[in-house]
C-alpha cells in the first residue's frame, strides 16, 4: 500500500484514539480529590473534647497505632448514612476511630451520639472548622487513615460503606499496621 | 430601550461576584490582590467555580483565610502555597510550571508548531511538483493548438453588428 493510502486512514485512527481517551473518562469520579497531606503529619491543633469541654486534645492523640479519622456533623445527611457502618467497625472489628465533629453544634452532636451510638474513641470538637481547614476537608463525611506516627496516609471522601471498607480502607489499615 | 437595558443588566449579573460577603481592606492594592487571588483559586467542592464565585462553605472559609493573609501582608506566592499545601495543586487554575506540568503548558504550542511545519511542507511539496512536473502541453500539442487558433476565423468569435 502506498503512503497516500495509509494516510487516508489517519482521520479514522485519530477519531478512534480520541474516542478511546474520552470514553475512558466517562463515569470517572472527578469530585474526589487526593488529600494534599498524604505522607505528611497531621496538622497542629488544640481542640476540646466534644463530651468534655475541659479536656483539650493535641495531635499526639494520633500516636501509637493506626487509626481512622472520621469527619462528621449532624447537618450532614451522608454522615447519618455511614454512621451504622462506623459503629459496626468499632464494635465488631475493634477499629479505633477518632471523630472530628466539624462545624457543628455541641448539643446536637451529643444527642446524635446518644441516639445512634458512639463509634469514636475520642471526638474532637471543631465548631469553627479550623482544624478541618488545615486538614483540607472540603465536605463531610471524609475519612482519613492516620498511621501510628501520626502521618496522614489516605483520605476517602464520601460515605464509608461495607464495600469501601473492604476494598479501599481495610487493606490499607492492615498494611500500615504491618509497617508501623 | 428599557428592555435592552434590563437585558444587559442580566448579562452583567453573572460577572458580578456571586458570593456576597464583603471584607474591609487597608488599601485598594490589597483589595485588588484579594480579588485576583480569589479568582485564581478554584473551589474544591464546586469545581467549576473560583472561590470568588462559589457559595460553598469551604469557598467562604478559603476567602476568609485569603483575606486574613492579605491583611497580614503575606505575599501572593505564599498565600497560594498555603492553599495548595492544604487542598492540593488542584485549587490552582494556573498550575505551576514544573516538570510534571510541562506537557500541560506546552501542548498548545507543540500543536501549533506541528501544524505550521505540516502546512509549510505541503506548500513546498506542491510548488516543487508544479515546477518539475512535465508541462501540461507537449510541443506537438502546442503546435497543433496554435494551428487551430490561427485557422479559426469563424464569425461567431467576432462581435455581431446586427443585433
Amino acid at each position: 500500500m502506498s503512503l497516500k493510502r495509509v494516510l487516508l486512514f489517519l482521520p479514522l485512527v485519530v477519531a478512534v484514539g480520541v474516542g478511546v481517551v474520552l470514553s475512558a473518562g466517562i463515569g470517572r469520579d472527578k469530585e474526589t480529590l487526593e488529600s494534599a497531606l498524604i505522607g505528611k503529619p497531621v496538622p497542629g491543633f488544640q481542640l476540646a473534647s466534644l463530651q468534655d469541654p475541659q479536656t483539650t486534645y493535641l495531635p499526639d492523640v494520633f500516636k501509637g497505632q493506626v487509626r481512622l479519622l472520621n469527619v462528621w456533623a449532624t447537618w450532614c445527611p451522608s454522615c447519618r448514612v455511614e454512621h451504622p457502618q462506623l459503629v459496626k467497625l468499632a464494635r465488631e472489628e475493634g477499629i479505633p476511630i477518632i471523630g472530628l465533629n466539624y462545624k457543628d453544634n455541641r448539643q446536637e452532636a451529643l444527642k446524635w451520639l446518644d441516639k445512634l451510638g458512639n463509634p469514636y474513641s475520642k471526638v474532637l470538637f471543631d465548631p469553627q472548622g479550623t482544624f478541618g481547614f488545615d486538614l483540607g476537608v472540603y465536605g463531610a463525611p471524609e475519612t482519613y487513615i492516620i498511621d501510628a506516627d501520626g502521618t496522614v496516609r489516605y483520605r476517602h471522601v464520601g460515605v464509608v460503606d461495607e464495600k469501601v471498607w473492604k476494598e479501599e480502607l481495610a487493606p490499607l489499615v492492615a498494611r500500615y499496621r504491618r509497617e508501623g | 430601550m428599557r428592555a435592552i437595558g434590563l437585558f444587559f443588566l442580566i448579562l452583567l449579573s453573572g460577572v458580578v461576584h456571586a458570593a456576597g460577603d464583603t471584607y474591609p481592606f487597608d488599601s485598594e492594592a490589597d483589595r485588588n490582590r484579594f480579588e485576583t487571588l480569589t479568582q485564581e483559586l478554584r473551589c474544591p467542592k464546586c469545581q467549576n467555580q473560583s472561590i470568588a464565585d462559589s457559595h460553598a462553605p469551604i469557598a467562604a472559609d478559603m476567602r476568609a483565610e485569603v483575606h486574613r493573609l492579605v491583611q497580614q501582608g503575606v505575599s501572593n506566592d505564599a498565600i497560594m502555597a498555603a492553599m495548595t499545601s492544604r487542598f492540593g495543586e488542584f485549587v490552582r487554575y494556573r498550575p505551576e510550571l514544573e516538570k510534571r506540568t510541562l506537557l500541560l503548558w506546552f501542548t498548545p504550542l507543540i500543536v501549533v508548531v506541528v501544524g505550521i511545519v505540516a502546512v509549510t511542507l505541503l506548500v513546498i511539496r506542491s510548488r516543487r511538483s508544479a515546477r518539475t512536473s512535465e508541462p501540461v502541453l507537449s510541443e506537438a500539442d502546442r503546435a497543433r493548438l496554435d494551428r487551430l487558433l490561427d485557422a479559426d476565423e469563424s464569425p461567431r468569435d467576432t462581435p455581431s453588428q446586427h443585433s
